[in-house]
């Protein structure tokens, strides 16, 4: 059985009171009771965790930005302006809701909540830590390549749907570019799938190990790559810059949302930001080793047998030392995003269909070839494993 | 033990409940503090100023539904290698490994014998040229 939130809780003693508790209410529903209310509070605070990181993270784009190009960014809402995303939330509920008289009106209040929708499903599967991890489902990341692709459909409705001529544009643009940039993402994932055995996220993320050397970044030269062309097509699949031609301001006023204000702007950022968090988590539990710490497992072991810890509480601080792992590798990709954002300049269409049919989907394709048969010439053993094993034999010699 | 639990798809129905309540409770809440006037200037789609000629919904380049049509075809074929990559490995350790492995070259060559076939016609130049010899 898939492994989720539920089955990390029900492994304290208070789970099985509880159920008892309220099998004098519910009966034979209990359990069912009880698994529905861990994951719709675990699934509230997942939901209300990522809409504050996409808030800061509008605000780490802006400071960060700020940096490089030597200004101040914001600084008056709270210290060093960390609330201004607060306050943008504030204004834009405030804004004055305006849907265009010529619009298709129901696509129109649709589009951007199927954006949200989509983004909030990806949320699922999402692998925090080996213990809140949503749903461990078995068919995870071709689930989260599924449900990514709604963003998509969002954004091209919403660009339809508008009337206008510009968000017809970058919704054409937007479909295009999404749906061109899913076949290398789907190519690369499908490299780790091969190196990994399985499709959940938790047989994806046990292949590897915390220590570097383990990670599937580094199992074969293929793995390699492919991380590189992972990312850049995440950049496009997510429109950020410098594949940012949905919304291209120079050019398109402001692509697909040119004619949404308020919060029904405020939703496509928000599902925007989420989603570019949730594309560098999928990076980093798919090649850098996910949740995964250094010296993982024997931590807990040693907090165990040497402390004398409860193992409980043991597990628990290793479920907090998960958490920072996945943070900390997540927000380090998110920071590369935002710098790629603020150094490149953006494609031109015809480039941007060239980057991607030309060179990324050939070389994903190379090397999909290439780990298959790394799998099958080496027995489906990592690169570390092969020079450590070279070195041996020349050692015996 | 294979069984097989509708459990785990919960999270997924409850997220998309929560993004609609989401939505909906911004936008409800919006509804009684944000001002409301309506005229119809504002209403019509923006055009830098000028006012809108025609309608957006006219015909479209065609080259947008070519992309879509090659999407298509590749996203089929990779959605079909899902199920093989992800028992390639389990076939590898009992020895199976190179029966898995032509059957997934064989297909991945289909698919790279479909690209080598666009990019002859052309349909993967965005810009195209049609100055052709005959």
């Amino acid at each position: 059985m898939d492994s989720t939130v539920v089955t990390y809780f029900s492994q304290s003693n208070e789970f099985h009171s509880i159920v008892m508790w309220l099998s004098k209410i519910f009966g034979d529903h209990a359990g069912g009771v009880l698994t529905f209310t861990i994951f719709a509070v675990v699934a509230l605070v997942i939901v209300g965790v990522m809409a504050t990181v996409g808030g800061l993270g509008t605000y780490a784009e802006r400071k960060i930005s700020a940096d490089m190009q030597m200004r101040q960014g914001p600084n008056r809402v709270g210290p060093y302006g960390i609330l201004q995303f607060l306050a943008d939330g504030v204004k834009m509920i405030l804004k004055e809701d305006i849907v265009p008289s010529n619009a298709d009106k129901f696509t129109f209040i649709l589009a951007p909540i199927l954006c949200l929708m989509g983004v909030f499903a990806t949320l699922a599967v999402v692998p925090f830590s080996s213990g809140f991890m949503l749903s461990d489902l078995n068919v995870g990341v071709f689930y989260l390549v599924g449900m990514a692709s709604l963003v998509g459909v969002g954004i091209f409705l919403g660009g339809y749907a508008s009337n206008s001529k510009w968000s017809m544009l970058g919704g054409m643009r937007g479909a295009s570019q999404i749906i061109s940039y899913e076949i290398p993402v789907t190519l690369t994932i499908l490299t780790i799938v091969l190196i990994a055995g399985g499709l959940s996220f938790g047989t994806i993320i046990h292949g590897q190990s915390g220590m570097p050397h383990k990670w599937f970044l580094f199992h074969n030269p293929f793995a390699f790559i492919s991380f590189f062309i992972y990312f850049i097509s995440s950049l496009a699949e997510t429109n950020r810059a410098p594949f940012d031609l949905p919304e291209a301001e120079s050019e398109l006023v402001s692509g697909y949302h040119t004619e949404y204000s308020g919060m029904r702007f405020g939703f496509f950022a928000l599902a925007e930001y989420i989603e570019v968090f949730v594309v560098c988590g999928v990076a980093a539990a798919l090649f850098l080793g996910g949740y995964n710490f250094p010296f993982g497992h024997s931590i807990e072991l040693a907090m165990v047998q040497k402390i004398g810890m409860n193992s409980m509480v043991a597990q628990n601080i290793s479920q907090l030392l998960e958490l920072t792992a996945f943070f900390t590798k997540t927000l380090a990709l998110y920071y590369v995003v935002i710098w790629v954002r603020w150094t490149l300049p953006r494609l031109r269409v015809d480039q941007l269909m060239t980057l991607c049919w030309k060179y990324l989907t050939p070389i994903a394709l190379f090397n999909l070839v290439g780990c298959a048969v790394w799998m099958y010439a080496f027995d489906g053993k990592p690169i570390y494993s092969l020079i450590f094993e070279t070195a041996v034999t020349a050692a015996h010699h | 033990m294979s069984t097989f639990n509708l459990d785990v798809y919960m999270p997924v129905v409850i997220l998309i409940v929560l993004a609609l309540l989401f939505a909906g409770g911004a936008m409800l809440a919006g509804k009684f503090i944000r001002p409301s006037h309506p005229s119809v200037l504002k209403e019509t789609a923006y055009e830098c100023g000028e006012e809108p000629v025609g309608s957006a919904w006219a015909n479209f380049n065609v080259r947008f539904y070519v992309v879509a049509l090659i999407f298509i075809i590749f996203d089929v074929e990779s959605a079909l290698m899902f199920p093989v990559a992800s028992v390639f490995k389990h076939f590898n350790a009992i020895g199976m490994g190179g029966t898995v492995l032509v059957s997934v070259l064989s297909f991945i060559m289909v698919l790279v014998a479909g690209l080598i076939y666009c990019w002859k016609k052309g349909d993967l130049d965005w810009v195209k040229s049609f100055h052709r010899d005959n």
